[in-house]
């Protein structure tokens, strides 16, 4: 599937790192900066003043991705922290999220954007509760690719047994959650070992490097590529002498491909149309595919606004005011069953109604809990609710973009939840 | 290093992608919209973004400026330029009006800077002008504490931001719903790094100031970064002025921004200097070099 000669595979990877404080998580991605030579030095400066001040003996090259003061002092990480590095085969962003249970809403935020899921498992301890929820949030959020990274092989005697073990264990995991493409790699991330370099210490592993591991790995670009979906951000209208007719529907396609000839229904008004040229300042493309923002013109006069969507004639999404979805709850107050909020899915808002809790989710145990169905802060749960207007949606399985939500409070205006359709 | 100067950058175009629905969020969630301009490259940028979300109309926010009377002269007239090329309204407020109207004193001594009093001006013009967004060339790269920020920044109505208590934000829906009084900061840019935006520059031919690529100045050494002179700033007895080809990595107020030896004539000599340089541009940034959490508590109160 390679399209107008843009390959077929992503330059710019995005992924997310899961594992709890001890696990070693920031000092790895510290390590993979240090190593690869993207730590500056008035950052490593930074680190070596930090450490000191707060008495640490060896280099802590977790104090680089921990940018708050409340988390250096308390050597946690609160939020969601990004980062950026390069090498000539690949741009990378990392979304670091904190491992601990009461972040569980952290973790579902980094994974909604990235590709690609890291998860850390101490060697001493083998696969507990945590990597499980780690490795089911990453599913949940439709990550379809997954390195684990059984560190503090250091501590263990470099053991291949400790090993083994603990990847068989994992093998059985990712069967039950359905996740494709799987790598496991022994490292030591104090001491660097596979992380970029090949370790000395682990001869026995032949497989790729960490480093090398997330350069190589393919991760395709046909995320949403099959249901051509444009959501309608907002009208340019230029009001002009020279374009004084031009008016196009600026959005970013959610699925699928464009192209000018494409017969189109808008919705929710049904009507259908022609498309007749997709711009960008002054460029017109000859299509345009999945990510891409633009600005799509029509052959017929139609009173389309922000909210509407252009999709194809022969492939709709699910129209309807009922829903089912998952939804991670991010929220201090509870959410209410029969309870009202504001929706928002693509440049749509709707109000929409709790209607009933399915079941919630023991994300230590993955088993559903039918019985204690109340939803606070940092839940999944299954739960229905009832829009108060149609709205268009895929499941999320289809198209990420137009297959999420979040819920909004009117009171306080704060994001209360993330949903994922069913 | 040099090696990542082969790093191909259909990437860009992704970050382009983003950058671009971003912006345009902003136009479709907010009433009163500036993009906050200082004359520095990622402003810069910020503004061809601009032009590409909304043409063929024109942008639909007006220019701010912040000015600290503490400038580069060049970037004044590049900033007036650029605003009657794109056919912008441009707004500047003077830190100077804030402190003779006695809301912010002038710091004393030789690191005297005015970066710290911008926040004032800053915030009554968001007040006088009704902004509910502003929108700025901030990246995440660019510091520790900005690496937590999300692209719709909530301020409340102090202007301040409370980092442990931001808004999540999933997938590309962002909530800018807000109160009076309140208003959001936003970040197109979040996932560039200054690599990007130096690629990105070239790639689309975008005009700089001539600051940004070598010339001959009048520059002093301080705790290991080079400052450009001007003649109100103070010199410790030890500091002597001197003449070099220097450029600036960023471009702010005079008294606080490093700028760094180079021979860096073109787009091409700039990004090899990047692509090799161990430093991070905010290295050179003497505001930051304050304390530990200067960012970070610069961004409470209400900067940029």
């Amino acid at each position: 599937m390679k399209i107008n000669g843009k390959s077929k595979f992503k330059s710019l990877l995005r992924f997310t790192t899961a594992g709890s404080v001890d696990d070693g998580k920031s000092t790895l991605i510290g390590r993979l900066l240090y190593d690869s030579k993207s730590i500056f030095e008035d950052q490593m400066e930074h680190i070596v003043q930090s450490g000191k001040r707060l008495g640490r003996e060896e280099l802590d090259l977790s104090l680089l991705t921990d940018g708050l003061r409340a988390e250096r002092e308390q050597g946690i990480t609160i939020d969601v922290a990004y980062r950026y590095f390069a090498t000539p085969e690949r741009k990378f962003i990392i979304a670091d999220t904190p491992g601990h249970i009461q972040y569980t809403r952290n973790m579902v935020t980094g994974a909604s954007t990235a590709d690609l899921a890291v998860i850390l498992i101490d060697a001493r301890k083998g696969v507990l509760e945590q990597t499980l929820r780690h490795s089911y949030i990453a599913s949940l959020l439709d990550i379809r690719h997954i390195i684990f990274c059984i560190n503090k092989m250091d501590m263990v005697d470099w053991s291949e047994a400790i090993y083994s073990g603990i990847k068989t264990e994992l093998e059985q995991l990712v069967i039950k959650l359905g996740i494709s493409d799987v790598h496991y790699i022994p490292i030591s991330a104090k001491y660097g070992d596979n992380v970029v370099d090949r370790s000395l210490n682990l001869d026995w592993y032949t497989g790729k490097t960490f480093l090398r591991l997330i350069e190589t790995i393919d991760i395709l670009k046909d995320k949403n590529s099959q249901t051509p979906r444009f959501p309608v951000q907002t009208i340019i209208r230029p009001h002009t002498s020279e374009f004084h007719d031009y008016r196009g529907y600026a959005g970013r396609v959610a699925g699928g491909v464009f192209r000018p000839g494409d017969e189109v229904t808008i919705l929710p008004s049904m009507i259908k149309s022609k498309i007749t040229s997709i711009d960008v300042l002054g460029k017109t493309l000859s299509e345009a595919i999945a990510g891409e923002s633009v600005a799509i013109s029509l052959a017929d006069q139609i009173d389309i606004s922000r909210g509407d969507m252009l999709v194809s004639n022969d492939d709709f999404p699910v129209i309807s005011q009922d829903i089912e979805l998952m939804i991670c709850w991010f929220n201090e107050r509870p959410m209410r069953t029969g309870g009202k909020y504001l929706i928002r899915i693509n440049s749509k808002e709707a109000y929409g109604v709790i209607k009933s809790v399915k079941f919630r989710m023991n994300i230590d145990t993955l088993e559903e809990d039918l019985i204690n169905t109340s939803v606070c802060i940092n839940d999944i749960a299954c739960i229905s609710i009832r829009t108060a207007k149609p709205i268009f949606f895929d499941c999320y399985k289809k198209n990420n973009v137009t297959g999420s939500m979040i819920f909004i409070d009117e009171g306080t205006n704060e994001t209360m939840a993330a949903g994922m359709i069913l | 290093m040099d090696t990542l100067l082969r790093i191909n950058d259909e990437h860009l175009k992704e970050l382009e992608d983003e950058a671009v629905y971003v912006i345009r969020e902003v136009a479709a969630q907010f009433e009163n919209k500036v993009i906050l301009f200082s004359g520095g490259k990622d402003s810069i940028v910020l503004v061809y973004l601009a032009r590409k979300a909304f043409w063929p109309a024109k942008i639909p926010f007006s220019l701010l400026h912040i000015d600290t009377g503490h400038n580069f002269e060049e970037t004044l007239s590049f900033r007036d330029n650029l605003a009657r090329e794109f056919g912008t309204e441009l707004i500047v407020k003077y830190v100077q009006d804030s402190i003779n109207e006695g809301k912010v004193s002038e710091e004393k001594g030789i690191n005297a800077s005015r970066n710290k009093a911008q926040t004032v001006t800053l915030l009554d013009a968001i007040d006088e002008l009704k902004l509910d967004v502003a929108i700025g060339g901030g990246r995440r790269d660019e510091e520790k504490a900005r690496a937590k920020e999300r692209f719709f920044s909530h301020r409340n109505e102090f202007g301040q931001w409370d980092p442990k208590n931001q808004r999540p934000e999933l997938w590309n829906l962002f909530n800018g719903r807000k109160h009076m009084g309140e208003h959001f900061r936003v970040f197109p840019i979040s996932n560039w790094t200054e690599l990007d935006v130096w690629q990105y520059i070239q790639n689309e031919n975008i005009t700089l100031p001539d600051l940004y690529f070598t010339h001959r100045r009048k520059i002093f050494s301080r705790n290991g970064t080079y400052l450009a002179w001007a003649p109100f700033m103070q010199l410790k007895p030890d500091e002597k002025v001197f003449e070099a080809d220097v450029r600036c990595r960023t471009i702010g107020d005079i008294t606080c921004t490093g700028v760094t030896l180079s021979k860096a004539q073109s787009l091409p000599e700039i990004i090899s200097e990047i692509a090799a340089t161990r430093v991070t541009e905010r290295g050179g940034r003497y505001d930051d070099k304050r304390s530990e959490a200067a960012m970070e508590d610069r961004k409470k109160e209400g900067y940029f």
